[in-house]
């Protein structure tokens, strides 16, 4: 049997972490689940503490992207084969992971999305809707296929990606650069459905006066990534 | 063209004292002050030599020396900053590698305090 870990990278997450956590359990008897609190000033890790996590606590705040990496690099070391990221804010129904394994464990991708947009239409907002509509426009070429949820961070991925990503992985806003990124590597990745719950507590990291910063760190990473050499064979 | 090189030679001056002040008092790293201390020293050398700069100006096919002056002085600031940013974005990488080690190795740690207690 393969080693699974669910990694959920958490800031100032107090209301929901606990929630999160207790339903990871629920879904996934027995399945290890790590926090990696990203400096929260709040009570987030005696939270997820007390929910029956183990923490993994960054010593100061480095945005989504360096906490991700964090728990990938743990996992990694720790020789785990699959690891399933689920937010911590409690976005991500933790009944989807054994949809997103199942799918991981099958299919032989590198990577499978928890996409919000398989089984019709799901409800997000407008600018967010807009974003994700023209991130599929610009990831389309480059990908040579269709990402329908290419901002989805309820992702799981494999050894060899693992591997990949805890050498190389964006700081920030890292959903949309990490498909390129595994694109250079000739890594496929696999959409399943899932479904995406409406946040109850805390407040994005994506505000609407950070959207165009968004949009062009990310495209800046998309195009720096895409001028990289490709690795010899 | 003479306030102008004065006023440059003035600001050259200036600019080698506060960065080897600077230095003195351990503000700024010895490897780290070479750049400004480059560029201030240029802009000095340019200020005194009129002649200098207008072998530039002519050089570089631009009218009016006191310009090319200003543009010297911009270019090589400019490169100040971006061997600047490279080296922030070294320290940037290197201080989030260190970051999640020091996670990843208190992570372990609480891992074999809880098993001792």
């Amino acid at each position: 049997m393969s080693a699974v870990l669910i990694l959920v990278p958490a800031f100032n997450e107090e209301g929901a972490v606990g929630r999160v956590v207790e339903e990871i359990h629920a879904a996934m008897p027995g399945t290890p689940v790590v926090v990696i609190d990203d400096c929260s000033r709040d009570g987030t890790v005696a939270t997820a503490l007390r929910a029956g996590a183990e923490i993994l606590p960054l010593p100061h705040h480095l945005g989504l992207g360096g906490c991700v990496q964090a728990g990938y690099k743990l996992a990694y070391e720790r020789g785990f084969d699959y690891v399933i990221r689920v937010d911590g804010d409690g976005q991500h129904d933790p009944n989807d992971i054994p949809r997103l394994l199942d799918a991981l464990r099958t299919s032989g991708c590198e990577m499978v999305i928890g996409s919000r947009f398989i089984e019709g239409k799901e409800y997000t907002s407008f600018s967010r809707s807009l974003g994700i509509q023209f991130f599929r426009l610009v990831l389309r070429p480059i990908l040579g296929r269709e990402v329908r949820d290419p901002t989805s961070g309820f992702v799981g991925v494999n050894r060899r990606a693992l591997e990949v990503f805890s050498k190389s992985f964006p700081l920030e806003y890292p959903e949309i650069e990490a498909l390129v990124v595994l694109q250079r590597k000739r890594f496929r990745f696999l959409e399943v459905p899932c479904r995406i719950r409406p946040r109850t507590t805390g407040r994005s990291s994506i505000t609407p006066v950070k959207s165009f910063y968004y949009i062009v760190h990310v495209l800046l990473g998309v195009l720096v990534n895409v001028l990289r050499l490709r690795p010899k064979p | 063209m003479d306030g102008l090189l004065n006023f440059a030679t003035v600001l050259s001056l200036l600019l080698i004292a506060l960065v080897l002040a600077s230095v003195r008092r351990a503000h700024i790293r010895v490897e780290y002050s070479v750049s400004w201390l480059a560029g201030a020293v240029v802009l000095l050398v340019l200020s005194r030599s009129p002649r200098l700069v207008e072998f530039v100006a002519e050089t570089v096919g631009i009218v009016d020396p006191p310009v090319a002056l200003m543009l010297a002085a911009g270019c090589l600031f400019l490169l100040v900053f971006f061997r600047f940013s490279v080296i922030i974005s070294k320290l940037r990488d290197d201080n989030v590698a260190l970051a999640q080690r020091v996670a990843i190795l208190e992570y372990y740690l609480r891992g074999k305090r809880d098993i001792a207690s």
